[in-house]
């Protein structure tokens, strides 16, 4: 059989195809929100049956990024593509206000706080109070700017006294 | 045409040498904050030092990525299975981690030298370069923060904090001229906008150093004697620091996944 056939039966392999496969991928490091919603996937471009995706790295270190590379090349694979190729792609670097509204709140009800939209000015941002994911008091202190993975930091709570972390703006 | 080719080959080669160097800064630093994982004083310095450690390994990870585009070397091979007379890391860098204030110190220094070199770096006329310092600036922002803060809090702490980081000053000042030290090549990367000119790379970073240190009460020492060599020339503690780093990849060469 000609490969560049698709099986009997296969939906046509459409870029929107692709992007909603895609809400399917969760980062491995919070698994409730999908590569998509955090804003890492940045172009889908198909010809014939194959299918070149561009993703960006949130942090260029991260650890989680050739796992969701191989996660993405295979969900798209299961959609009957030929050839995938995931392409690492560094510009526009990778911003919190990429992510997706719905990301902030899956996020909070993780219970990590979400980063609030910036704009690009980075500082102020990191100054703002931050609201408890757990019972919503502003009355928080960050503790440290590193957390249990490149995202995130720690924060307490004086309301309710609980320590949690919160997606670092960048 | 991609970027790379673009590049006649005097300045390939050129930017090929200047990546190696930035990596090998970047991946050795990343090494030695890794070895306090475990060791740091506090746990919450133990989790910041763990992710500032693997900030500067992906750091090193978007020169060597940069580096491949022009070469096709292979980055964990570079990493990996290279000897120590092929690494062109700063002294300074491989210097045993020593205790706390040294630590801080070198890591601030270092911060302090890569967010004035990453900010020249943005508006490199080599693409990839730009945007591969755009990325690691933001990140950047993150550590200068945080080890800004401990080179205030060891100077005005107690008699003890400041007498180790007064010594770690003294330790680590021959060293620093060496990071704006320029290869060969240099000189041509500059001509071309690809990177920027050492000395005006020098000039700020000293005046954001020597502002931050005579704000903690402190002067660099006048009577450091500058370390010699150039980023060919390594020490003992770099064999040592190789051979821990790259064991695990040595002992299974040409593995797919570990």
């Amino acid at each position: 059989m000609d490969p560049n056939t698709p099986a009997p039966g296969a939906p046509p392999l459409t870029s929107e195809a692709v992007w909603a496969a895609l809400e399917d991928v969760k980062d491995p490091e919070i698994p409730v929100v999908s590569v998509v919603e955090l804003g890492m996937v940045r172009d889908v471009a198909i010809t014939d049956r194959r299918v070149v995706v561009d993703i960006t790295p949130t942090f260029a270190g991260c650890p989680a990024f050739e796992v969701i590379r191989e996660a993405v090349a295979e969900r798209v694979r299961r959609l009957g593509a030929e050839t995938v190729e995931v392409r690492r792609l560094l510009s526009p670097a990778w911003s919190t206000d990429d992510m997706a509204d719905a990301a902030r709140r899956k996020l909070h009800d993780f219970g990590l706080a979400p980063p609030q939209p910036h704009g690009g000015l980075l500082l102020p941002a990191l100054e703002a109070p931050v609201a408890c994911p757990r019972c919503g008091s502003f009355d928080t202190a960050l503790r440290n700017a590193f957390g249990s993975a490149l995202c995130r930091e720690i924060y307490t709570c004086s309301s309710c006294h609980e320590t949690f972390e919160r997606f670092k703006p960048l | 045409m991609s970027d790379a080719n673009r590049l006649d080959a005097k300045l390939q080669s050129a930017l090929v040498a200047r990546l190696t160097a930035m990596a090998d800064d970047e991946l050795i630093l990343g090494h030695r904050d890794s070895e306090w994982t475990g060791h740091a004083p506090l746990l919450e310095e133990d989790i910041a030092l763990a992710n500032i450690a693997q900030d500067e390994i992906g750091h090193a990870l978007l020169w060597l990525d940069a580096r491949s585009e022009l070469d096709g070397s292979d980055p964990d091979e570079l990493a990996f299975f290279r000897d120590v007379g092929a690494f062109r890391n700063v002294r300074m860098v491989e210097l045993p981690k020593g205790d706390w204030a040294f630590t801080m110190l070198r890591q601030y220094l270092f911060d302090a030298y890569e967010t004035e070199l990453l900010g020249r770096l943005r508006t490199s006329s080599y693409r990839p370069l730009a945007e591969a310092a755009a990325k690691a600036a933001k990140e950047e922002v993150f550590h200068l923060r945080h080890s800004a803060l401990w080179i205030e809090r060891l100077a005005l702490g107690t008699d003890e904090s400041r007498n180790r980081l007064t010594r770690a000053l003294q330790r680590i000042w021959p060293y620093i001229l060496q990071l704006w030290q320029p290869l060969p090549g240099d000189a041509a990367l500059q001509r071309a906008g690809i990177a920027p000119d050492p000395a005006e790379l020098e000039e700020a970073v000293m005046g954001r150093v020597s502002a931050a240190l005579a704000a903690a009460g402190l002067e660099p020492p006048t009577d450091a004697i500058p370390h010699p060599g150039g980023r060919d020339r390594h020490g003992e503690a770099l064999v040592s620091l190789l051979i821990d780093m790259q064991s695990v990849a040595r002992a299974d060469p040409g593995v797919e996944a570990w």
